[in-house]
Protein backbone atom coordinates (compact mmCIF):
# COMPACT_ATOMS: atom_id res chain seq x y z
CA UNK A 1 0.00 0.00 0.00
CA UNK A 2 1.47 3.34 -1.22
CA UNK A 3 0.94 6.62 1.56
CA UNK A 4 0.00 9.97 0.84
CA UNK A 5 -0.52 13.06 2.48
CA UNK A 6 -2.90 14.11 0.13
CA UNK A 7 -4.20 12.21 -2.86
CA UNK A 8 -6.38 13.92 -5.99
CA UNK A 9 -8.28 12.24 -8.27
CA UNK A 10 -8.37 13.77 -11.71
CA UNK A 11 -5.74 15.91 -13.22
CA UNK A 12 -8.04 18.38 -15.22
CA UNK A 13 -8.16 22.08 -13.88
CA UNK A 14 -9.93 21.27 -11.09
CA UNK A 15 -7.31 18.63 -9.53
CA UNK A 16 -4.23 20.23 -10.78
CA UNK A 17 -4.99 23.67 -9.40
CA UNK A 18 -5.74 22.16 -5.81
CA UNK A 19 -2.49 20.02 -5.93
CA UNK A 20 -0.47 23.07 -6.80
CA UNK A 21 -2.07 24.94 -4.36
CA UNK A 22 -2.12 22.58 -1.74
CA UNK A 23 1.88 21.95 -2.18
CA UNK A 24 2.26 26.11 -2.12
CA UNK A 25 0.93 25.72 1.46
CA UNK A 26 2.93 23.63 2.70
CA UNK A 27 1.79 19.56 2.07
CA UNK A 28 5.03 18.03 0.08
CA UNK A 29 3.66 14.51 0.00
CA UNK A 30 0.87 14.72 -2.70
CA UNK A 31 -0.32 12.34 -5.75
CA UNK A 32 -2.60 13.02 -8.80
CA UNK A 33 -4.14 10.04 -9.80
CA UNK A 34 -5.27 10.63 -13.93
CA UNK A 35 -7.22 7.69 -16.06
CA UNK A 36 -6.15 9.63 -19.13
CA UNK A 37 -2.60 9.77 -20.78
CA UNK A 38 -1.95 12.91 -20.00
CA UNK A 39 -2.97 16.06 -17.58
CA UNK A 40 -5.46 18.45 -19.03
CA UNK A 41 -8.56 16.80 -18.07
CA UNK A 42 -11.55 18.10 -21.04
CA UNK A 43 -9.45 21.64 -21.71
CA UNK A 44 -7.09 19.26 -23.98
CA UNK A 45 -9.91 19.02 -26.50
CA UNK A 46 -11.85 22.69 -25.71
CA UNK A 47 -9.00 24.11 -28.84
CA UNK A 48 -11.35 26.97 -28.81
CA UNK A 49 -10.39 30.23 -27.12
CA UNK A 50 -11.79 31.91 -24.31
CA UNK A 51 -10.20 30.43 -20.87
CA UNK A 52 -8.95 32.40 -18.53
CA UNK A 53 -10.18 36.09 -18.70
CA UNK A 54 -10.60 36.37 -15.04
CA UNK A 55 -7.17 34.35 -13.67
CA UNK A 56 -5.01 35.78 -16.91
CA UNK A 57 -6.50 38.46 -18.11
CA UNK A 58 -5.83 37.04 -21.34
CA UNK A 59 -8.02 34.69 -23.64
CA UNK A 60 -6.43 31.09 -23.96
CA UNK A 61 -7.27 28.28 -25.59
CA UNK A 62 -8.18 25.24 -23.24
CA UNK A 63 -4.73 23.68 -23.91
CA UNK A 64 -2.77 26.72 -23.18
CA UNK A 65 -4.60 27.19 -20.20
CA UNK A 66 -3.89 23.51 -19.07
CA UNK A 67 -0.64 23.76 -19.84
CA UNK A 68 0.38 26.51 -17.77
CA UNK A 69 -0.52 24.51 -14.50
CA UNK A 70 0.39 21.37 -16.33
CA UNK A 71 3.76 23.44 -15.90
CA UNK A 72 3.35 24.76 -13.26
CA UNK A 73 2.71 21.68 -11.46
CA UNK A 74 6.20 19.46 -12.80
CA UNK A 75 8.02 22.49 -11.71
CA UNK A 76 7.21 21.92 -7.76
CA UNK A 77 8.03 18.46 -8.49
CA UNK A 78 4.55 16.85 -7.67
CA UNK A 79 4.27 13.16 -8.45
CA UNK A 80 1.64 11.82 -10.98
CA UNK A 81 0.34 8.76 -12.18
CA UNK A 82 -1.48 8.78 -16.10
CA UNK A 83 -3.42 5.83 -17.59
CA UNK A 84 -4.91 4.88 -14.09
CA UNK A 85 -7.84 4.91 -12.85
CA UNK A 86 -9.49 4.92 -9.00
CA UNK A 87 -12.60 2.05 -8.90
CA UNK A 88 -12.90 2.09 -5.49
CA UNK A 89 -13.21 4.86 -2.37
CA UNK A 90 -13.32 3.34 1.19
CA UNK A 91 -14.38 5.68 4.17
CA UNK A 92 -10.91 5.16 5.50
CA UNK A 93 -9.60 7.54 2.69
CA UNK A 94 -7.92 4.44 1.23
CA UNK A 95 -8.74 4.16 -2.68
CA UNK A 96 -8.72 1.09 -5.15
CA UNK A 97 -6.45 1.75 -8.62
CA UNK A 98 -5.68 0.03 -11.40
CA UNK A 99 -3.13 1.03 -14.23
CA UNK A 100 -1.84 -1.51 -16.79
CA UNK A 101 1.86 -1.46 -15.06
CA UNK A 102 0.95 -1.93 -10.84
CA UNK A 103 -2.23 -4.39 -11.74
CA UNK A 104 -4.05 -3.35 -8.78
CA UNK A 105 -2.98 -1.39 -6.12
CA UNK A 106 -4.07 0.21 -3.06
CA UNK A 107 -2.90 3.64 -2.27
CA UNK A 108 -3.83 5.75 1.10
CA UNK A 109 -4.53 9.40 1.45
CA UNK A 110 -4.88 11.52 4.75
CA UNK A 111 -6.63 13.51 2.45
CA UNK A 112 -8.26 13.06 -0.48
CA UNK A 113 -9.49 15.44 -3.08
CA UNK A 114 -12.17 14.73 -5.34
CA UNK A 115 -11.74 16.25 -8.57
CA UNK A 116 -13.09 13.76 -11.34
CA UNK A 117 -14.97 16.00 -13.21
CA UNK A 118 -18.72 15.74 -15.46
CA UNK A 119 -19.82 13.50 -17.92
CA UNK A 120 -22.14 14.59 -20.78
CA UNK A 121 -25.57 13.47 -20.97
CA UNK A 122 -26.09 10.70 -23.48
CA UNK A 123 -29.57 9.90 -25.56
CA UNK A 124 -30.07 7.09 -22.84
CA UNK A 125 -30.77 9.63 -20.22
CA UNK A 126 -33.24 11.83 -22.12
CA UNK A 127 -35.46 9.33 -24.42
CA UNK A 128 -35.03 9.87 -28.13
CA UNK A 129 -37.55 8.39 -29.76
CA UNK A 130 -36.89 6.61 -33.77
CA UNK A 131 -34.38 3.97 -34.56
CA UNK A 132 -30.56 3.73 -32.98
CA UNK A 133 -28.56 4.24 -36.02
CA UNK A 134 -24.34 4.92 -36.36
CA UNK A 135 -23.96 8.72 -36.04
CA UNK A 136 -25.56 10.08 -33.30
CA UNK A 137 -22.69 11.54 -30.94
CA UNK A 138 -22.67 13.47 -27.53
CA UNK A 139 -20.79 17.04 -28.12
CA UNK A 140 -18.00 16.34 -26.18
CA UNK A 141 -17.65 13.18 -27.81
CA UNK A 142 -17.53 14.03 -31.54
CA UNK A 143 -15.11 17.39 -30.16
CA UNK A 144 -12.36 14.48 -28.74
CA UNK A 145 -12.53 13.17 -32.32
CA UNK A 146 -12.53 16.10 -34.29
CA UNK A 147 -10.05 17.89 -32.36
CA UNK A 148 -7.96 15.43 -31.10
CA UNK A 149 -7.97 12.30 -32.92
CA UNK A 150 -8.44 14.19 -36.50
CA UNK A 151 -11.67 12.19 -37.10
CA UNK A 152 -14.59 14.34 -39.02
CA UNK A 153 -18.37 12.75 -37.61
CA UNK A 154 -20.14 13.99 -40.45
CA UNK A 155 -20.62 16.14 -43.30
CA UNK A 156 -24.70 17.32 -42.55
CA UNK A 157 -25.10 18.07 -38.79
CA UNK A 158 -28.51 18.73 -37.04
CA UNK A 159 -26.95 19.75 -33.27
CA UNK A 160 -29.57 18.90 -30.40
CA UNK A 161 -29.20 21.56 -27.52
CA UNK A 162 -27.72 24.76 -27.30
CA UNK A 163 -25.64 24.11 -24.53
CA UNK A 164 -21.79 25.58 -25.25
CA UNK A 165 -20.10 22.77 -26.28
CA UNK A 166 -23.36 22.04 -28.95
CA UNK A 167 -22.78 25.87 -30.24
CA UNK A 168 -18.63 25.61 -30.41
CA UNK A 169 -19.49 22.66 -31.94
CA UNK A 170 -21.15 23.86 -34.71
CA UNK A 171 -18.69 26.39 -35.85
CA UNK A 172 -16.14 23.56 -35.54
CA UNK A 173 -17.72 20.96 -37.92
CA UNK A 174 -18.80 24.45 -40.34
CA UNK A 175 -14.85 25.59 -40.45
CA UNK A 176 -14.03 21.84 -41.20
CA UNK A 177 -16.13 21.64 -44.41
CA UNK A 178 -19.41 20.09 -42.50
CA UNK A 179 -22.99 21.61 -43.58
CA UNK A 180 -24.41 22.31 -39.93
CA UNK A 181 -28.58 22.76 -40.66
CA UNK A 182 -30.14 23.45 -37.57
CA UNK A 183 -29.51 24.01 -33.56
CA UNK A 184 -32.91 22.81 -31.90
CA UNK A 185 -33.38 23.74 -28.37
CA UNK A 186 -36.54 22.55 -26.28
CA UNK A 187 -36.09 25.72 -23.72
CA UNK A 188 -37.35 28.97 -24.84
CA UNK A 189 -33.60 29.98 -24.36
CA UNK A 190 -30.36 29.37 -25.49
CA UNK A 191 -28.29 27.32 -22.59
CA UNK A 192 -24.77 28.85 -24.29
CA UNK A 193 -23.33 32.30 -23.57
CA UNK A 194 -24.92 34.93 -25.86
CA UNK A 195 -21.18 35.55 -27.57
CA UNK A 196 -20.77 32.01 -28.46
CA UNK A 197 -24.56 31.71 -30.23
CA UNK A 198 -23.14 35.52 -32.43
CA UNK A 199 -19.77 33.51 -33.18
CA UNK A 200 -20.57 30.13 -33.48
CA UNK A 201 -24.31 30.21 -35.52
CA UNK A 202 -25.18 34.08 -36.64
CA UNK A 203 -21.61 34.15 -38.01
CA UNK A 204 -22.62 31.04 -39.92
CA UNK A 205 -25.76 31.81 -40.63
CA UNK A 206 -27.11 28.52 -38.96
CA UNK A 207 -31.06 29.40 -37.66
CA UNK A 208 -31.21 28.56 -34.24
CA UNK A 209 -34.60 26.89 -33.20
CA UNK A 210 -35.94 27.54 -29.30
CA UNK A 211 -38.63 25.51 -28.11
CA UNK A 212 -37.95 22.76 -30.47
CA UNK A 213 -37.56 19.16 -29.66
CA UNK A 214 -36.34 16.11 -31.89
CA UNK A 215 -39.38 13.98 -32.38
CA UNK A 216 -37.78 11.06 -34.69
CA UNK A 217 -34.57 9.69 -36.46
CA UNK A 218 -34.77 7.45 -39.35
CA UNK A 219 -31.94 5.38 -40.86
CA UNK A 220 -31.07 2.07 -40.12
CA UNK A 221 -27.32 1.51 -40.77
CA UNK A 222 -26.51 5.30 -40.36
CA UNK A 223 -28.86 8.59 -40.02
CA UNK A 224 -30.69 9.61 -42.49
CA UNK A 225 -32.65 12.09 -41.17
CA UNK A 226 -34.55 13.79 -38.43
CA UNK A 227 -37.32 15.60 -37.55
CA UNK A 228 -37.97 18.18 -35.23
CA UNK A 229 -41.18 20.06 -33.58
CA UNK A 230 -42.36 23.05 -32.06
CA UNK A 231 -43.36 22.49 -28.20
CA UNK A 232 -45.94 23.88 -26.31
CA UNK A 233 -45.54 25.65 -22.73
CA UNK A 234 -45.39 21.75 -21.70
CA UNK A 235 -42.90 20.94 -23.73
CA UNK A 236 -45.39 18.31 -25.83
CA UNK A 237 -44.80 18.40 -29.58
CA UNK A 238 -47.17 20.54 -31.21
CA UNK A 239 -48.95 18.79 -34.27
CA UNK A 240 -48.08 20.49 -37.84
CA UNK A 241 -44.93 22.48 -36.70
CA UNK A 242 -42.77 19.02 -37.92
CA UNK A 243 -39.86 19.86 -39.99
CA UNK A 244 -37.52 17.43 -41.50
CA UNK A 245 -33.48 17.78 -41.96
CA UNK A 246 -31.87 15.62 -44.23
CA UNK A 247 -28.38 14.24 -42.33
CA UNK A 248 -25.67 12.16 -41.64
CA UNK A 249 -24.91 13.02 -38.28
CA UNK A 250 -26.75 14.28 -34.97
CA UNK A 251 -25.29 15.55 -32.27
CA UNK A 252 -26.57 15.75 -28.32
CA UNK A 253 -25.64 18.96 -26.52
CA UNK A 254 -28.28 18.00 -23.57
CA UNK A 255 -26.80 18.70 -20.53
CA UNK A 256 -23.75 17.48 -18.14
CA UNK A 257 -23.94 15.26 -15.09
CA UNK A 258 -21.17 15.69 -12.32
CA UNK A 259 -19.30 12.03 -11.98
CA UNK A 260 -20.08 10.78 -8.63
CA UNK A 261 -20.23 7.04 -8.54
CA UNK A 262 -17.00 7.48 -6.35
CA UNK A 263 -18.62 9.58 -3.97
CA UNK A 264 -21.15 7.08 -3.67
CA UNK A 265 -18.85 4.36 -3.09
CA UNK A 266 -17.47 6.56 -0.29
CA UNK A 267 -20.53 7.11 1.54
CA UNK A 268 -20.57 11.13 0.49
CA UNK A 269 -23.94 12.78 0.58
CA UNK A 270 -24.81 13.91 -2.70
CA UNK A 271 -26.89 17.22 -3.18
CA UNK A 272 -29.99 15.77 -5.79
CA UNK A 273 -29.81 19.39 -7.99
CA UNK A 274 -26.44 19.86 -8.65
CA UNK A 275 -25.84 15.65 -8.54
CA UNK A 276 -22.48 16.67 -6.63
CA UNK A 277 -21.35 16.35 -2.90
CA UNK A 278 -22.89 18.63 -0.94
CA UNK A 279 -19.66 20.94 0.97
CA UNK A 280 -18.74 23.55 3.05
CA UNK A 281 -17.08 26.23 2.38
CA UNK A 282 -13.64 24.74 2.60
CA UNK A 283 -14.70 22.52 0.09
CA UNK A 284 -15.09 19.47 2.10
CA UNK A 285 -17.68 16.78 1.71
CA UNK A 286 -19.70 15.23 4.59
CA UNK A 287 -16.84 12.87 5.19
CA UNK A 288 -14.34 14.86 6.85
CA UNK A 289 -10.44 14.77 4.98
CA UNK A 290 -12.45 14.29 1.42
CA UNK A 291 -12.65 17.70 -0.35
CA UNK A 292 -14.17 18.07 -3.78
CA UNK A 293 -13.84 21.14 -6.44
CA UNK A 294 -14.68 21.98 -9.97
CA UNK A 295 -16.89 19.92 -12.46
CA UNK A 296 -17.71 16.76 -9.54
CA UNK A 297 -19.23 19.52 -7.21
CA UNK A 298 -21.23 21.21 -9.83
CA UNK A 299 -20.93 21.93 -13.76
CA UNK A 300 -18.72 25.45 -14.52
CA UNK A 301 -19.34 27.08 -17.73
CA UNK A 302 -16.10 29.21 -16.94
CA UNK A 303 -12.49 27.11 -16.19
CA UNK A 304 -11.64 30.50 -14.23
CA UNK A 305 -14.09 29.39 -11.77
CA UNK A 306 -12.96 26.22 -11.49
CA UNK A 307 -9.23 27.28 -10.69
CA UNK A 308 -10.63 29.69 -8.16
CA UNK A 309 -12.49 26.64 -6.16
CA UNK A 310 -10.20 24.34 -6.93
CA UNK A 311 -7.32 26.25 -4.92
CA UNK A 312 -9.75 27.04 -2.33
CA UNK A 313 -10.00 22.82 -1.52
CA UNK A 314 -6.00 23.01 -1.89
CA UNK A 315 -5.41 25.22 0.51
CA UNK A 316 -8.28 23.81 2.82
CA UNK A 317 -6.79 20.12 2.58
CA UNK A 318 -3.44 21.50 3.29
CA UNK A 319 -4.87 23.14 6.76
CA UNK A 320 -6.78 19.57 7.07
CA UNK A 321 -3.52 17.56 7.28
CA UNK A 322 -1.37 20.78 9.18
CA UNK A 323 -4.81 20.11 11.77
CA UNK A 324 -5.52 23.86 10.98
CA UNK A 325 -9.37 23.66 9.73
CA UNK A 326 -11.32 24.29 12.62
CA UNK A 327 -14.38 22.17 12.87
CA UNK A 328 -17.29 23.93 15.15
CA UNK A 329 -17.85 27.28 16.53
CA UNK A 330 -20.47 29.36 15.02
CA UNK A 331 -21.95 28.31 11.17
CA UNK A 332 -24.51 28.24 9.39
CA UNK A 333 -26.35 26.53 6.25
CA UNK A 334 -27.18 27.78 2.45
CA UNK A 335 -30.67 27.45 0.88
CA UNK A 336 -31.26 28.46 -2.67
CA UNK A 337 -35.21 30.36 -2.66
CA UNK A 338 -37.06 31.96 -5.61
CA UNK A 339 -35.75 31.90 -8.93
CA UNK A 340 -32.59 30.48 -7.89
CA UNK A 341 -31.80 26.68 -8.31
CA UNK A 342 -28.65 25.91 -6.11
CA UNK A 343 -26.42 27.28 -3.72
CA UNK A 344 -22.46 25.96 -3.38
CA UNK A 345 -21.43 25.76 -0.57
CA UNK A 346 -24.06 24.22 1.15
CA UNK A 347 -23.01 24.96 4.90
CA UNK A 348 -20.15 27.40 6.05
CA UNK A 349 -18.31 27.44 8.96
CA UNK A 350 -17.75 31.19 10.34
CA UNK A 351 -14.09 30.46 11.23
CA UNK A 352 -12.54 28.87 8.47
CA UNK A 353 -13.43 31.70 5.75
CA UNK A 354 -10.78 33.77 4.93
CA UNK A 355 -12.57 37.07 3.84
CA UNK A 356 -15.42 36.74 2.08
CA UNK A 357 -17.83 33.67 1.80
CA UNK A 358 -18.33 32.86 -1.99
CA UNK A 359 -21.61 31.73 -3.01
CA UNK A 360 -21.93 30.41 -6.69
CA UNK A 361 -25.67 29.91 -8.39
CA UNK A 362 -27.61 29.48 -11.02
CA UNK A 363 -30.81 30.62 -11.65
CA UNK A 364 -33.77 29.09 -12.69
CA UNK A 365 -34.78 31.20 -15.63
CA UNK A 366 -34.29 34.05 -18.01
CA UNK A 367 -34.30 37.06 -15.50
CA UNK A 368 -34.16 41.04 -16.58
CA UNK A 369 -34.15 43.68 -14.02
CA UNK A 370 -33.85 42.12 -11.13
CA UNK A 371 -32.59 42.15 -7.41
CA UNK A 372 -30.35 39.43 -6.00
CA UNK A 373 -31.13 39.36 -2.33
CA UNK A 374 -29.24 38.19 0.84
CA UNK A 375 -30.85 37.09 3.54
CA UNK A 376 -29.31 36.14 7.37
CA UNK A 377 -32.28 34.31 8.65
CA UNK A 378 -34.65 36.30 7.34
CA UNK A 379 -32.94 39.43 7.45
CA UNK A 380 -31.53 41.47 4.34
CA UNK A 381 -27.74 41.44 4.19
CA UNK A 382 -26.66 42.39 0.17
CA UNK A 383 -28.48 43.29 -2.84
CA UNK A 384 -27.37 43.12 -5.74
CA UNK A 385 -29.23 44.24 -9.02
CA UNK A 386 -28.87 42.85 -12.05
CA UNK A 387 -29.63 43.43 -15.52
CA UNK A 388 -30.04 39.92 -17.08
CA UNK A 389 -29.52 36.35 -15.41
CA UNK A 390 -29.49 32.97 -17.42
CA UNK A 391 -29.29 29.51 -16.06
CA UNK A 392 -26.48 29.17 -18.62
CA UNK A 393 -24.13 31.87 -16.58
CA UNK A 394 -23.41 30.89 -13.33
CA UNK A 395 -23.48 33.86 -10.71
CA UNK A 396 -21.61 34.47 -7.77
CA UNK A 397 -22.09 36.47 -4.64
CA UNK A 398 -19.11 37.57 -2.64
CA UNK A 399 -20.35 38.57 1.35
CA UNK A 400 -17.86 39.75 3.78
CA UNK A 401 -17.52 37.60 7.08
CA UNK A 402 -18.34 40.97 9.14
CA UNK A 403 -21.86 40.37 7.98
CA UNK A 404 -21.72 37.02 9.42
CA UNK A 405 -19.86 37.53 12.38
CA UNK A 406 -22.18 38.93 15.08
CA UNK A 407 -24.91 36.77 13.96
CA UNK A 408 -24.80 32.48 13.09
CA UNK A 409 -26.21 29.61 13.98
CA UNK A 410 -28.64 30.25 11.03
CA UNK A 411 -29.53 30.21 7.40
CA UNK A 412 -28.35 32.26 4.49
CA UNK A 413 -30.60 32.56 2.24
CA UNK A 414 -30.66 33.90 -1.52
CA UNK A 415 -33.49 34.79 -3.84
CA UNK A 416 -35.00 37.12 -6.69
CA UNK A 417 -36.83 39.85 -6.09
CA UNK A 418 -38.47 42.48 -8.83
CA UNK A 419 -36.22 45.36 -9.27
CA UNK A 420 -38.27 48.19 -6.96
CA UNK A 421 -40.39 45.29 -4.81
CA UNK B 1 -26.88 52.63 -41.83
CA UNK B 2 -28.10 54.91 -39.16
CA UNK B 3 -27.76 52.93 -35.82
CA UNK B 4 -27.31 49.37 -35.21
CA UNK B 5 -27.36 46.86 -32.61
CA UNK B 6 -25.69 44.05 -31.71
CA UNK B 7 -23.53 42.36 -28.92
CA UNK B 8 -19.90 42.12 -27.68
CA UNK B 9 -18.20 39.07 -28.52
CA UNK B 10 -15.09 40.42 -26.42
CA UNK B 11 -15.58 38.60 -23.14
CA UNK B 12 -18.67 36.56 -21.67
CA UNK B 13 -20.26 39.50 -20.27
CA UNK B 14 -22.02 39.67 -23.90
CA UNK B 15 -22.86 43.57 -23.67
CA UNK B 16 -25.71 44.30 -26.24
CA UNK B 17 -24.03 47.35 -28.24
CA UNK B 18 -25.80 50.17 -30.03
CA UNK B 19 -23.28 51.89 -32.62
CA UNK B 20 -24.48 54.83 -34.02
CA UNK B 21 -23.31 57.20 -37.15
CA UNK B 22 -21.83 60.57 -35.61
CA UNK B 23 -19.52 62.82 -37.62
CA UNK B 24 -18.10 64.38 -34.02
CA UNK B 25 -16.72 61.56 -32.79
CA UNK B 26 -13.11 60.76 -33.97
CA UNK B 27 -13.76 57.02 -35.76
CA UNK B 28 -17.09 58.15 -36.85
CA UNK B 29 -19.25 56.29 -34.74
CA UNK B 30 -20.39 56.42 -31.20
CA UNK B 31 -20.90 52.90 -29.29
CA UNK B 32 -23.56 52.63 -26.14
CA UNK B 33 -24.02 50.14 -24.30
CA UNK B 34 -19.93 48.91 -23.67
CA UNK B 35 -19.10 47.59 -19.88
CA UNK B 36 -15.60 48.50 -20.84
CA UNK B 37 -13.53 50.01 -23.62
CA UNK B 38 -13.01 47.10 -25.26
CA UNK B 39 -16.47 47.27 -26.54
CA UNK B 40 -15.96 50.24 -28.79
CA UNK B 41 -13.40 49.30 -30.40
CA UNK B 42 -15.29 45.94 -31.22
CA UNK B 43 -18.45 47.91 -32.12
CA UNK B 44 -16.71 49.89 -34.47
CA UNK B 45 -14.23 47.20 -35.75
CA UNK B 46 -17.20 44.97 -36.38
CA UNK B 47 -19.19 47.51 -38.52
CA UNK B 48 -15.57 48.50 -40.73
CA UNK B 49 -13.69 45.12 -40.87
CA UNK B 50 -15.07 42.54 -38.65
CA UNK B 51 -12.19 40.12 -37.55
CA UNK B 52 -12.19 36.84 -35.61
CA UNK B 53 -9.74 34.94 -33.97
CA UNK B 54 -9.26 31.33 -35.85
CA UNK B 55 -8.96 27.65 -33.57
CA UNK B 56 -8.43 24.44 -35.55
CA UNK B 57 -5.79 21.61 -35.72
CA UNK B 58 -2.69 20.55 -37.98
CA UNK B 59 -1.35 17.27 -38.68
CA UNK B 60 1.67 16.31 -36.50
CA UNK B 61 3.79 13.61 -37.36
CA UNK B 62 5.53 11.35 -34.82
CA UNK B 63 3.31 12.57 -31.68
CA UNK B 64 1.01 10.39 -29.67
CA UNK B 65 -1.99 12.14 -31.29
CA UNK B 66 -2.98 12.91 -34.81
CA UNK B 67 -3.47 16.48 -34.50
CA UNK B 68 -2.05 19.45 -33.00
CA UNK B 69 -4.19 22.77 -31.77
CA UNK B 70 -3.36 25.81 -33.65
CA UNK B 71 -4.57 29.35 -33.50
CA UNK B 72 -4.01 33.07 -34.86
CA UNK B 73 -1.99 35.13 -32.62
CA UNK B 74 -4.30 38.19 -34.08
CA UNK B 75 -7.27 38.43 -35.08
CA UNK B 76 -8.13 38.07 -38.64
CA UNK B 77 -10.79 39.13 -41.39
CA UNK B 78 -13.84 37.13 -41.09
CA UNK B 79 -14.24 37.23 -44.49
CA UNK B 80 -10.43 35.04 -44.82
CA UNK B 81 -11.69 32.21 -42.33
CA UNK B 82 -12.48 29.08 -44.63
CA UNK B 83 -9.66 30.52 -46.71
CA UNK B 84 -7.12 29.86 -43.62
CA UNK B 85 -8.56 26.75 -43.14
CA UNK B 86 -8.10 25.19 -46.67
CA UNK B 87 -4.76 26.36 -46.33
CA UNK B 88 -4.38 24.61 -42.33
CA UNK B 89 -5.81 21.11 -44.03
CA UNK B 90 -2.63 21.01 -46.06
CA UNK B 91 -0.29 21.21 -43.52
CA UNK B 92 1.49 18.73 -41.75
CA UNK B 93 4.36 19.18 -39.46
CA UNK B 94 6.96 17.19 -37.38
CA UNK B 95 6.85 16.53 -33.28
CA UNK B 96 8.05 17.81 -30.77
CA UNK B 97 6.25 21.06 -31.04
CA UNK B 98 6.24 23.77 -27.96
CA UNK B 99 2.96 25.97 -27.27
CA UNK B 100 3.65 28.93 -28.75
CA UNK B 101 6.04 27.84 -31.95
CA UNK B 102 5.26 29.40 -35.71
CA UNK B 103 3.31 26.89 -37.61
CA UNK B 104 2.65 29.44 -40.68
CA UNK B 105 4.06 32.67 -40.60
CA UNK B 106 2.02 35.48 -41.57
CA UNK B 107 -1.37 33.62 -42.70
CA UNK B 108 -2.10 34.70 -46.45
CA UNK B 109 -0.81 38.10 -45.71
CA UNK B 110 -2.94 39.03 -43.08
CA UNK B 111 -0.40 40.23 -40.55
CA UNK B 112 -1.08 37.26 -37.97
CA UNK B 113 0.63 33.27 -37.49
CA UNK B 114 -0.40 30.44 -37.01
CA UNK B 115 1.12 29.07 -33.65
CA UNK B 116 0.75 25.73 -31.56
CA UNK B 117 -1.67 26.06 -28.66
CA UNK B 118 0.13 23.37 -26.73
CA UNK B 119 3.21 21.65 -26.74
CA UNK B 120 3.98 17.59 -28.30
CA UNK B 121 6.00 15.56 -28.22
C1 LIG C 1 -16.76 20.35 -23.94
C2 LIG C 1 -16.58 21.49 -22.97
C3 LIG C 1 -16.34 22.82 -23.42
C4 LIG C 1 -16.06 23.85 -22.52
N1 LIG C 1 -15.78 25.14 -22.96
C5 LIG C 1 -15.39 26.12 -22.06
C6 LIG C 1 -14.99 27.46 -22.48
O1 LIG C 1 -15.09 27.80 -23.65
N2 LIG C 1 -14.53 28.35 -21.56
C7 LIG C 1 -14.41 27.99 -20.24
O2 LIG C 1 -13.93 28.81 -19.43
N3 LIG C 1 -14.83 26.76 -19.82
C8 LIG C 1 -15.31 25.83 -20.69
N4 LIG C 1 -15.70 24.57 -20.26
C9 LIG C 1 -15.72 24.34 -18.83
C10 LIG C 1 -14.38 23.90 -18.25
O3 LIG C 1 -13.58 23.36 -19.24
C11 LIG C 1 -14.67 22.87 -17.24
O4 LIG C 1 -15.51 23.47 -16.31
C12 LIG C 1 -13.39 22.37 -16.58
O5 LIG C 1 -12.59 21.69 -17.50
C13 LIG C 1 -13.73 21.44 -15.43
O6 LIG C 1 -12.56 20.98 -14.84
P1 LIG C 1 -12.49 19.68 -13.94
O7 LIG C 1 -11.06 19.50 -13.59
O8 LIG C 1 -13.49 19.78 -12.88
O9 LIG C 1 -13.00 18.49 -14.89
P2 LIG C 1 -12.30 17.77 -16.14
O10 LIG C 1 -11.57 18.71 -17.00
O11 LIG C 1 -13.37 16.96 -16.75
O12 LIG C 1 -11.22 16.81 -15.46
C14 LIG C 1 -11.57 15.65 -14.73
C15 LIG C 1 -10.46 14.65 -14.87
O13 LIG C 1 -10.67 13.56 -13.98
C16 LIG C 1 -10.33 12.35 -14.60
N5 LIG C 1 -11.05 11.26 -13.93
C17 LIG C 1 -12.40 11.10 -13.80
N6 LIG C 1 -12.68 9.97 -13.12
C18 LIG C 1 -11.50 9.40 -12.79
C19 LIG C 1 -11.15 8.21 -12.08
N7 LIG C 1 -12.07 7.38 -11.57
N8 LIG C 1 -9.83 7.92 -11.93
C20 LIG C 1 -8.87 8.74 -12.45
N9 LIG C 1 -9.17 9.88 -13.12
C21 LIG C 1 -10.46 10.21 -13.30
C22 LIG C 1 -10.77 12.57 -16.04
O14 LIG C 1 -10.09 11.70 -16.93
C23 LIG C 1 -10.39 14.04 -16.26
O15 LIG C 1 -9.10 14.21 -16.78
C24 LIG C 1 -16.05 23.55 -21.15
C25 LIG C 1 -16.36 22.25 -20.70
C26 LIG C 1 -16.65 21.23 -21.58
C27 LIG C 1 -17.04 19.86 -21.04
S1 LIG D 1 -18.02 45.73 -23.72
FE1 LIG D 1 -16.36 45.03 -22.40
S2 LIG D 1 -17.49 43.99 -20.73
FE2 LIG D 1 -18.95 44.20 -22.40
S3 LIG D 1 -18.77 42.25 -23.55
FE3 LIG D 1 -17.40 43.75 -24.52
S4 LIG D 1 -15.41 43.35 -23.57
FE4 LIG D 1 -16.95 42.41 -22.25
Amino acid sequence: MLNYDIVVIGGGPAGLAAAIEAKKNGVDSILVIERDRELGGILQQCIHNGFGLHIFKEELTGPEYAQRFIEQLEDMGISYKLDTMVLDISEDKSLMVMNRTDGLLKIRGKAIILAMGCRERTRGAINIPGTRPAGVFTAGTAQRFVNMEGYMVGKKVVILGSGDIGLIMARRLTLEGAEVKAVAELMPYSGGLTRNIVQCLDDFDIPLFLSHTLIDIKGRDRVEGITIAKVDENRKPIPGTEQHYECDTLLLSVGLIPENELSKSAGIQLDSITGGPVVNEAMETSVKGIFACGNVVHVHDLVDWVTEESRRAGRNAAKFIKDELWDGGPSFRTAAEKGIRYIVPHMVRVENVEQTVDLFMRVDDVYTNVNMVVKLDGVRIRTITKKHLAPGEMESIKIPTKFLKEKSGGLLTVCLEKEGA
Amino acid sequence: MNKKEMICIVCPMGCRLTLQEDVNEEKGYKVSGNQCHRGIEYGIMEQVNPTRALTSTVKIKDSSLNRLPVRTDHPIPKAMLFECMKLLNHIEIQAPIKMGDIVVENVLNTGANIIASRSMA
